[in-house]
């Protein structure tokens, strides 16, 4: 069962420590205008080999871990380039939680944003997590995101999560609609601050005009 | 009021409300756009009927896919990235946005163009849909990459809801060794730290290292402060950056002009302000930093050997051991001497022209080895026409180099310059991960002085070799 509240399935274990958004969705995937197709872009090396056939050492395309709702990783996962691309195939190849001991900062609030849900745990509590789900057939995990709690076949931990991104999980908030409630207050404060610094004011096409004169 | 460090200085200024403990809305005075990481933002603000909130303050750059070869008209012959150019140029029609289209004379790389025709100013909030955008803290500007999510919340408010950084100090003394650059440092500052050494943190540099580090240099050092996980990278800027800025920005002129100046006079750490984590680094130390992995803080000084029980870059020992594995390299190797079959010499981190100076100063009267491809690839227009009139690009083309056009080209392969696999290349570039340059080819990160001496003589070679000849025959 899964929904905002609680993300239950299969975890797949991929220990490896910085795991960049090139090797999440390599370049040749980041060629569209709509966020559609990324599905076959995740892991897209590491699921194929060069000919295009699928490895079947690597772990997301071994049976036990068909259909795998969550990864457990190492530190940094997601460091590297912006690509919210990266986000956006993980959840359509139906990730919907990554566990690691810490995330990219970009790609954190990337997933945030799209409310694919990233649960920080210390690096003990990851390697436990891990040598849990490595053995076929005890992968599952469950995660209640209401009570912030991690549970597999033997660990059990707590994690963190900011107010406002639990709220943004649960509730799937308009955040761009949320701060456009406070437009009046931010044109008060644009006026304010190019009175305070003309010479911020429309630069990039002030410029531009100048360029193009 | 209390002490306040730079950082907490420019998010002060630019704070419209506090959200709650952790979060701002933050005002963004430039927002910077390309043609991948837009697309999704434009589509999502149309479908909300949205509109763009300050369309003066955005602008956007085709840099990612455009081809780069040395073709005065320039086609993109990818039916999918020809899409995303005529995408962008829509958008930015149909919202008054200005741009920097595939044919315009003054195209390059995003964090390229903007600085160089003066739209980077001190006190700053710059953001874009790109990570490398930690590169303007060299002008003492916030700026920091963000998501296509949040590219559309920009788009749609200027602003942005931020969640605040820690700060973390980075002072370094001394005088940088004949033959090293801001890119040794940079890398031997990753590999000391490591790649999520300051996750979190804005870092500020400070000390009289950074201080005599040209504008340039100090575009590089910020650029890469993010393969350290960093969430932006400032400088104080003293009459360094203020002349960088004055002599782009003929706006600020008269009354303006004194504002200004009195407005970065106070950009700076004030002298009891607290920072979070601080680390000291000594200029002495550094020598010329190659990466060995695939990850940045994979780095040794090219006179020492691969080792995997040192340094943060190695804590992972699966993680060391397959980048050894993709990289082709074994623990207790030096790097000195490694066949390069390829040469990249560009990107947002080393495309300006004092890099390709120090490319020309290399190649002059030498030739590229036999057995290697090299591409010189500027980092814009403005760049690409500046070392076409010092004659730079002259050196390169006796040289053997490919003088192509200007673009984000083979730093991240997403355009036609892609590497094939087992090719390995000595990369200006910032990002060695695996695939970064085509599936399966092998990145290795330095100078650009060091790019060109792996061009020259087909290996990886310490450069200062060549400097101690040219004191010699000078």
């Amino acid at each position: 069962m899964t929904d905002h509240h609680r993300i239950e399935g299969i975890a797949a274990p991929m220990a490896l420590a910085n795991l960049d958004t090139d090797q999440i969705m390599p370049k040749q995937f980041l060629r569209g205008i709509d966020k559609s197709g990324l599905a076959e872009g995740v892991f897209h090396d590491m699921r194929f080999d060069a000919q295009g056939t699928l490895r079947d050492d690597f772990v997301l395309n071994r049976p036990e871990y068909a259909g795998a709702r969550v990864l457990v990783a190492g530190p940094n996962f997601g460091c590297g380039s912006s690509r919210e691309h990266a986000v956006w195939g993980l959840q359509q190849f139906g990730i919907q939680a990554v566990i690691a001991p810490s995330f990219g900062e970009i790609f954190y609030s990337n997933a945030m944003n799209n409310r694919l849900l990233l649960v920080m745990l210390s690096e003990d509590e990851v390697a436990a997590l891990i040598a849990d789900v490595e053995p076929p057939g005890r992968a599952a995990v469950t995660i209640d995101v209401a009570a912030m709690t991690v549970q597999s076949a033997t660990c059990s931990a707590r994690f963190e999560l900011a107010p406002r991104h639990r709220d943004m999980f649960m509730k799937g908030l308009d955040s761009i609609g949320a701060s456009l409630a406070h437009a009046s207050r931010i044109d008060a404060f644009a006026e304010q601050h190019w009175r305070q610094y003309p010479w911020l004011k429309d630069v990039a096409r002030r410029t531009r005009s100048r360029l193009s004169a | 009021m209390s002490a306040r460090t730079l950082y907490q200085k420019l998010v002060d200024a630019h704070t419209v409300l506090r959200l709650d403990d952790e979060n701002v809305l933050l005002y963004a005075d430039l927002h910077l756009m390309n043609e991948y990481t837009s697309p999704q933002a434009f589509a999502g603000l149309h479908e909300q009927g949205r509109a763009v909130h300050t369309p003066g303050q955005n602008v956007a750059v085709v840099s990612h896919i455009i081809p780069t070869h040395p073709v005065k008209v320039r086609i993109i012959a990818d039916p999918a990235s020809a899409l995303q150019a005529s995408n962008l140029k829509r958008n930015c029609d149909r919202h008054g946005i200005p741009l920097f289209d595939t044919n315009d004379a003054l195209q390059g790389i995003e964090h390229v163009v903007a600085p160089e025709h003066g739209m980077i100013r001190p006190g700053m909030v710059v953001i874009c849909g790109d990570s490398h955008t930690t590169t303007y803290g060299a002008l003492g500007a916030l700026g920091f990459g963000i998501g296509t999510s949040e590219v559309e919340h920009v788009l749609a408010t200027q602003t942005l809801v931020y969640r605040l950084a820690q700060t973390m100090r980075i002072r370094v003394e001394g005088v940088l060794p004949l033959g090293t650059t801001a890119k040794d440092l940079v890398l031997m500052i990753i590999s000391r730290i490591g790649a999520q050494g300051a996750r979190g943190y804005v870092i500020e540099f400070c000390g009289s290292t950074i201080d005599a580090l040209s504008i340039e240099a100090r575009f590089t050092l910020c650029n890469m402060a993010v393969e350290a996980g960093a969430r932006g990278a400032l400088i104080a800027p003293g009459p360094t950056a203020v002349q960088y800025v004055l002599e782009r920005a003929p706006d600020i002129v008269g009354e303006v002009r004194e504002q200004a100046l009195a407005h970065w006079a106070s950009l700076f750490s004030d002298a009891d302000a607290r920072f979070d984590q601080e680390y000291f680094f000594g200029a002495d130390g550094v020598a010329p930093y190659v990466t060995w992995g695939t990850s940045p803080d994979q780095a040794i000084a090219i006179d020492a050997v691969i080792r995997l029980d040192d340094g943060p870059g190695v804590a992972d020992p699966a993680s060391a051991q397959r980048a050894l594995g993709y990289t082709g390299l074994k623990e207790g190797a030096t790097l000195q001497g490694l066949p390069v079959q390829h040469v990249f010499i560009g990107s947002c981190t080393n495309g300006r022209i004092e890099d390709l100076r120090a490319v020309a100063e290399v190649a002059r009267g030498r030739k590229v080895a036999a057995h290697v491809r090299a591409m010189v690839v500027p980092g814009s227009g403005a760049v690409k026409r500046e070392a076409e009139s010092e004659g730079i690009a002259d050196i390169l083309i006796e040289a053997g180099f490919e003088w192509r056009q200007p673009g984000c080209s083979m730093c991240l392969a997403m355009n036609d310059d892609v590497l094939g696999a087992g090719q390995r290349c000595a990369s200006t570039t910032n990002r060695n991960f695996e695939g970064r340059q085509g599936r399966g080819a092998i990145t290795h990160l330095m100078s650009p002085a060091m790019a060109a001496a792996a061009a020259v003589t087909g290996a990886i070679t310490d450069v200062r070799t060549f400097a101690k000849q040219e004191a010699v025959n000078d």
